[in-house]
């Protein structure tokens, strides 16, 4: 898969990626967008959002409910104009097109089949609006059925086949036409887990298949992780970092990022001094270790000397319990969740650190709530963050 | 659809429990059924009666058998040499109503679609007022709402004067006692007939298809003629149907605004009962108009359900 060679060819070092990708073609170009939805009060859906979609990538905008997700896809597809700002498919500025006259198709969350449609008619009804000869049509909507599996339900009409299957109607209609990108609004969120999961891999494989470019919404930050190609993480308005899954979990540039996907410890740290791509911290506990610096960097003026830094719980081990090691802490709390063992320590402070650590076949739990540990931390596993 | 469920699982236990279904849905229909007998069709069953009959001297019936009043529905016996003929006044007055209540339903359909799909898309706060206000002229009686049109379009009315005034014409137009005055008043009276139903069904349409179908290439004629139209066909039939059918046997309307000369057929049918004083045509007649109704809805029904696919 595209991501994991990406993502392992330059673990960690943000700058391999950024060499990588720049001759790359764009798709989408959104140029300091700003949507404002007039009313009774005014509401800043977007706040001058600048972000460019590769072609043929799996590009995912992930962030909380009434982030405004929905509304950049809505800005791409042309159900809303942006406020100010300019979106361009391939160079050619389609901010003001409507939506049938931009080469861009919706999964829609509700999946809005036409209800009075059989299924080969529903999948059909683009190439029909775009004046495609009947026997193109048939050929393609046959093709369709072939790539989503629902060959034998052509004929149904839509209110006659399960929630899987109008899922699978929904992406065979949306990707007829060829679209140049294709926008899913969360296409997934209202199947159950296990079809959810299954559907997953089937849209990367869509996407691998057809070579088109996929832009996918989703607030659940695993589902991203899994499926893109790269991610932009956004919260109220804003985008806040865009990178493959793997830059954005190791690497995340803010407290908001590093706290929306995954569970990460927080910490405050004194900055020693700042190299290109990593500086030296001070962690309360004394000690000094090098930890890497967001995309962009930070300068020294910003964080007066002090500076959060991030460190993930499987990231860290826990040790002996008279150590000499980088922070230590009182246990607190022993959880068991199968896989994995969760430690939850404080620190002198108060603080609390958790360690994630996965559990062996038959081990017995040697550690004993109120004693002291240890924290060992692996090397690389500090990240400064930006704010 | 929710039946189609049934269909699919035709298990054993499923065909009792529907036949148990339909036993009690007979039993709750019941007292419907009664009172539909009695008000509708007991009526009905005298009329049937009085078209067999002859027509007394003072109106009312003799009770003799006779089939002129069927006879004069279309033929009409030569008052010197006794021969018979194609009674041509009542076959136009027959055509006028039909044709007059076609064009009404046309352009209530015109003006309905639209503003029921404005109330349909307006933010759910505002919908009840706009619906109050489609349904306000049903609070005045017919014939004030009628003489009411007739102030707006007679000579000396609000639109001549108004055009008069602004130099566009130098004598009024002659808008009352025409078949275009009686059509005005009767879109007028009909139109929430129309416009209710159709808002019914548009209420209940999800307008995310729109976007769907702006989305896969569809203009603006085609979602219309491909989307919204066969999902709202079903208010679109229910308010033709509740148009067509008052329009055909309208009375006070043409009445007033058609002036004594153009008749209609529901003022033909009271003119049998009144100054005619030929009751079994008038029954004649009035059978006769309901069996035209049945058939027009019965192709309109047939018609309209074949063009479209289940869903209507
Ligand atoms: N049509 C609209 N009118 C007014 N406000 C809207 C509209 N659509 C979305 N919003 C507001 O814009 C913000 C972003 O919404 P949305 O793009 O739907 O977020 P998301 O898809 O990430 O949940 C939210 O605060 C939402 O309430
Ligand atoms: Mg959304």
């Amino acid at each position: 898969m595209v991501s994991s060679v990406k993502s392992s060819a330059g673990a960690g070092k943000s700058k391999t990626t950024k060499t990588k990708s720049s001759p790359q073609e764009i798709a989408i170009d959104a140029l300091h967008v700003t949507k404002i939805y007039r009313g009774d009060t005014d509401v800043l859906a977007l706040d001058d959002v600048s972000v460019q979609i590769r072609k043929n990538e799996f590009f995912t905008l992930l962030g909380p409910s009434g982030c405004g997700k929905t509304t950049l896809l809505r800005l791409i597809a042309g159900f809303e104009h942006p406020t100010a700002g300019m979106i361009t498919l391939e160079g050619e500025d389609i901010s003001l097109l409507p939506p049938y006259q931009r080469p861009v198709n919706t999964v829609f969350q509700s999946y809005a089949l036409f209800p009075h449609m059989s299924v080969a008619e529903n999948i059909g009804f683009g190439l029909e609006m775009l004046g495609k000869p009947k026997s193109e049509i048939d050929r393609t909507v046959d093709n369709m059925l072939e790539l989503v599996k629902m060959t034998e339900l052509k004929n149904r009409q839509t209110s006659q086949i399960s929630g899987g299957q109008q899922q699978r109607v929904a992406l065979a209609r949306a990707l007829a036409p060829r679209p140049k990108v294709l926008l899913l609004d969360e296409p997934l969120s209202a199947l159950d887990l296990k079809l959810r999961k299954q559907m997953q891999i089937e849209l990367k494989r869509l996407q691998h298949e057809t070579g088109i470019t996929f832009v996918f919404v989703t607030h659940d930050q695993e589902e991203a992780l899994t499926m893109s190609d790269r991610v932009a993480v956004m919260s109220e308005g804003n985008i806040l970092q865009v990178g493959p899954p793997r830059e954005i979990y190791d690497h995340p540039a803010e407290r908001f990022v590093a706290n929306f996907i995954g569970d990460t410890n927080f910490i405050t740290a004194g900055l020693v001094s700042i190299g290109k791509s990593s500086a030296k911290v001070k962690l309360p506990s004394g000690k000094t270790v090098a930890a890497a610096l967001p995309q962009g960097g930070i300068s020294k003026s910003d964080a007066k000397g002090k500076v959060t830094v991030v460190i993930r719980p499987e990231h860290a081990r826990i040790g002996k319990a008279a150590s000499n090691s980088t922070l230590s802490g009182t246990l607190q709390n022993i959880v068991y969740i199968g896989t994995d063992t969760h430690y939850h320590l404080e620190l002198p402070k108060g603080d609390i650190f958790i360690i994630r650590s996965q559990n062996q076949r038959d081990f017995e739990e040697s550690h004993r709530v109120g004693k002291k540990y240890g924290i060992e931390i692996g090397p690389g596993a500090v990240q400064v963050l930006r704010d | 659809m929710s039946t189609d469920s049934h269909l699919i699982q035709a298990s054993t236990s499923a065909e009792t429990a529907q036949q148990n279904e339909t036993r009690r849905h007979i039993l709750l229909t019941t007292p419907a059924l009664i009172v539909l007998f009695c008000a509708a069709s007991g009526p009905l069953l005298i009329m049937a009666v009085y078209s067999f009959l002859s027509p007394g001297d003072y109106g009312g019936v003799q009770w003799s058998f006779s089939t002129d009043g069927w006879f004069g529905v279309f033929m009409q016996r030569d008052i010197f040499d006794d021969t018979l003929t194609i009674a041509d006044a009542h076959v136009s007055i027959l055509w006028r109503s039909v044709k007059l209540s076609l064009m009404t339903t046309i352009v209530c359909l015109i003006f309905g679609l639209p503003t029921a799909y404005f109330i349909a898309t307006r933010p759910a706060s505002s919908r009840n007022l706009w619906l109050f206000m489609v349904t306000i002229p049903f609070w005045t009686n017919l014939l004030i709402r009628t003489f009411a049109v007739m102030e707006l379009i007679r000579n000396q009315g609000v639109i001549n004067t108004a055009l008069k005034s602004i130099g566009a014409i130098e004598e009024p137009i002659q808008i009352m006692f025409t078949d275009f005055a009686i059509m005005i008043g009767m879109t007028y009276v009909y139109l929430p007939l129309m416009v209710l139903p159709i808002y019914a069904s548009m209420e209940k349409f999800d307008f995310r298809l729109v976007e769907a179908g702006y989305d896969l290439y569809a203009s603006r004629w085609n979602v219309l003629k491909r989307i919204i139209l066969p999902l709202v066909k079903p208010g679109i039939v229910a308010g033709s149907i509740l148009v067509f059918i008052p329009s055909l046997g309208a009375y006070v309307t043409p009445r007033i605004l058609g002036g004594g000369k153009n008749l209609m057929l529901g003022n033909f049918i009271a003119l049998q009962f009144g100054q005619g004083r030929n009751w079994p045509l008038g029954a004649a007649l009035s059978i006769t108009l309901l069996v035209i109704v049945m058939v027009a809805l019965l192709f309109y029904v047939r018609g309209v359900g074949k063009s479209g696919n289940a869903h209507g």
